[in-house]
């Protein structure tokens, strides 16, 4: 016999009351798993406090980060994509690309947006990872391309920040011909002597890495971002064997040449404006 | 031995019976002129229905057949002297990656690149299968600007099944050796003539594939991604190349349709494996009616309009 009997019967609080904060509060670091106050991860640049794990961010924290008082215009804010080749697979692109602007409130895998970073005038093309992995179709080709001629016109460097899987393969050999299409515009930067900088995040392959990631006057890289051709995948299954520790990371590849350095993003905003000065 | 893909079947089988019959007409002293006759259209027949119906898969499969033509052959059939070149200046010479200055009729030197793949076993491995290391990309862009230097005109054979995916080839930067040779083939002030002779997969195909008229064989395949690649990601399974084929796109009249290339080189009927004089002969005329063309331009506006023809590339909507 118990001294208490109960008077309703199981649990009855609503789960959603039981929590002790507010969803979104807490941001758990997936590398060290330690928990951090969003408002403080926010503080440090989406990058953990204990083990400075860079959190993949999106384009709208970049120009958030970078632009001067989060004050920037969008160019072709509303381009979205086509359906060239009426591809299929187990889905139809169309709609993939509809569930994925639903999922992600974004119109394709890349934003370009204009404005003042410490002063200086600058492009910025930020790629999303989260719309169909940062895949590169003719929208991501296109608005880059206008971002390039937007800094031509204004003669103001640009700066890309990619993150991407490679190309789309939904718009096949459109989406190839975006590797030509940027990287002709790069050649015109590059002629008229207007700095541009290239940060690869984590991951940037393909073709991607293959076009405008690798063209820059500099290319930078964040700690601990993927950064290879192929996949690592795929190189495993061409040469048989595991990969080393850190293969393809900025670290090697820093190692092996093809960066110029590697910012932790507390500081890029500050690196970035010195280096842009130096060059003025 | 001769390599015969499905769909060549049955033409091969009527072929065989063509040369029975006249074998036998021989032995036994017989007229078959009119049986003869009779089979050879028959054959003829055959051959233009099953060659214009041809799937896409179809194609990639002729892009791939052991018999066909590769860049060395085509060279030395178009050019009367061939000169190669090697090396990158750097870390090695590519094998997959042949380049060097040839003649043609006296009336023109030409700077050749391209992808080699190998006929044999030992060939192939020779050449990495016509799949180029970074070295090999940057041989190419060497090449290229010497030409610029002598101010001679670029032809591009290309016949790749990808930029090699090793970790040699990633160490030493395959993504920006490509990259580089994109960028710099918009720059190069001579004429530049990109051809498909076989297979052109992706950037490794495209980091020798910018240029002023970028022109296809009838049966090859172009695009971003293998069929077979392209069925492991989108569909988790190796089995459905057929179906990655028919939505990728990526035969000359689809390429050409959608405004990615300028224009298809006909290939002697039931492919270039068949007879590779025949699919020289043509691909030299092509050659020679280009550089013409493209000599009369001036280098400044032919650089502009290379950059203003791929920027014009991409669908989008706003």
């Amino acid at each position: 016999m118990s001294w208490f009997t109960r008077k309703d019967k199981g649990i009855q609080t609503p789960t959603e009351a039981k929590r002790e904060a507010p969803d979104g509060l807490w941001y758990q670091c997936p590398s060290c798993k330690k928990a951090i106050h969003t408002r403080e991860h926010r503080v440090f640049a989406f990058t953990c406090s204990n083990c400075n794990y860079h959190e993949k961010i999106g384009s709208q924290e970049y120009f958030e980060l970078l632009f001067d008082e989060t004050k920037y215009t969008e160019l072709d804010p509303m381009m979205g994509s086509g359906d060239p080749l009426e591809f299929t697979d187990t889905k139809k692109y169309v709609d993939r690309i509809k569930s994925t602007e639903y999922k992600t409130g974004l119109k394709d895998a890349v934003r370009t947006a204009v404005g003042n970073m410490n002063g200086l005038p600058l492009t910025i093309s930020a790629m999303d990872f989260s719309f169909i992995g940062g895949s590169m179709g003719s929208v991501v080709g296109e608005k880059i391309a206008r971002g390039i001629d937007y800094s031509l016109k204004h003669k103001q460097p640009f700066l890309m920040i990619s993150r991407s899987g490679g190309a789309r393969m939904m718009e096949a050999g459109f989406s190839l011909m975006q590797m030509a299409k940027t990287s002709a515009k790069l050649a015109l930067l590059a002629e008229a002597g207007i700095p541009y900088i290239s940060l690869l995040t984590d991951p940037t392959t393909g073709g991607v890495t293959a076009s405008y990631a690798m063209l820059g006057d500099f290319n930078i890289s964040e700690p601990g971002a993927l950064i290879g051709f192929a996949g690592p995948r795929v190189i495993k299954e061409t040469i048989g064997k595991d990969l080393p520790k850190g293969f393809q990371s900025a670290e090697f590849v820093l190692e092996h040449g093809f960066l110029d350095f590697i910012v932790d993003r507390k500081d890029l905003k500050d690196k970035l404006t010195s280096l842009l000065q130096m060059l003025q | 031995m001769k390599t015969l893909l499905e769909f060549e079947k049955p033409i091969a089988e009527l072929e065989d019976k063509l040369i029975e019959m006249r074998k036998l007409a021989i032995e036994n002293n017989v007229d078959v002129t009119e049986a003869v006759k009779s089979l050879t259209e028959k054959i003829l027949e055959l051959k233009q229905e099953t060659f214009s119906n041809l799937t896409r898969w179809q194609r990639v499969q002729l892009s791939r057949h052991p018999d066909r033509p590769y860049t060395l052959d085509y060279i030395e059939k178009i050019c009367s002297e061939f000169i190669e070149i090697h090396g990158d200046r750097s870390v090695a010479d590519d094998k997959a990656m042949v380049g060097g200055f040839g003649n043609i009729d006296d009336e023109f030197s030409v700077m050749f690149i391209g992808q080699q793949k190998g006929r044999n076993t030992k060939q192939r491995q020779y050449r990495n299968f016509g799949m180029p290391n970074p070295e090999g990309y940057r041989k190419a862009l060497r090449l290229m600007k010497m030409a610029e230097k002598f101010n001679k005109p670029v032809v591009c054979l290309i016949d790749t099944p990808g930029a090699f995916p090793g970790l040699e080839a990633e160490e030493r930067g395959q993504g920006e050796a490509i990259a580089r040779n994109i960028r710099d083939m918009f720059m190069l002030k001579v004429p530049v003539i990109c051809i498909i002779i076989g297979e052109g997969a992706s950037g490794g195909a495209l980091g020798i594939a910018v240029g002023d008229k970028v022109l296809m064989m009838e049966n090859t395949w172009y695009s971003v991604i293998s069929p077979e690649s392209c069925s492991s990601i989108l569909w988790r399974s190796w089995n459905y190349k057929e179906q990655a084929a028919e939505a990728l796109k990526l035969t000359a009249n689809d390429m050409l349709s959608n405004g990615l290339i300028d224009g298809i080189i006909p290939e002697p009927l039931g492919g270039a494996h068949l007879d590779h004089d025949g699919a020289a002969k043509t691909l030299k005329e092509v050659i020679k009616r280009e550089l013409t063309a493209l000599n009369k331009v001036n280098p400044q506006v032919r650089i502009l309009d290379r950059i203003e023809k791929f920027s014009k590339m991409g669908v989008v909507q706003e």
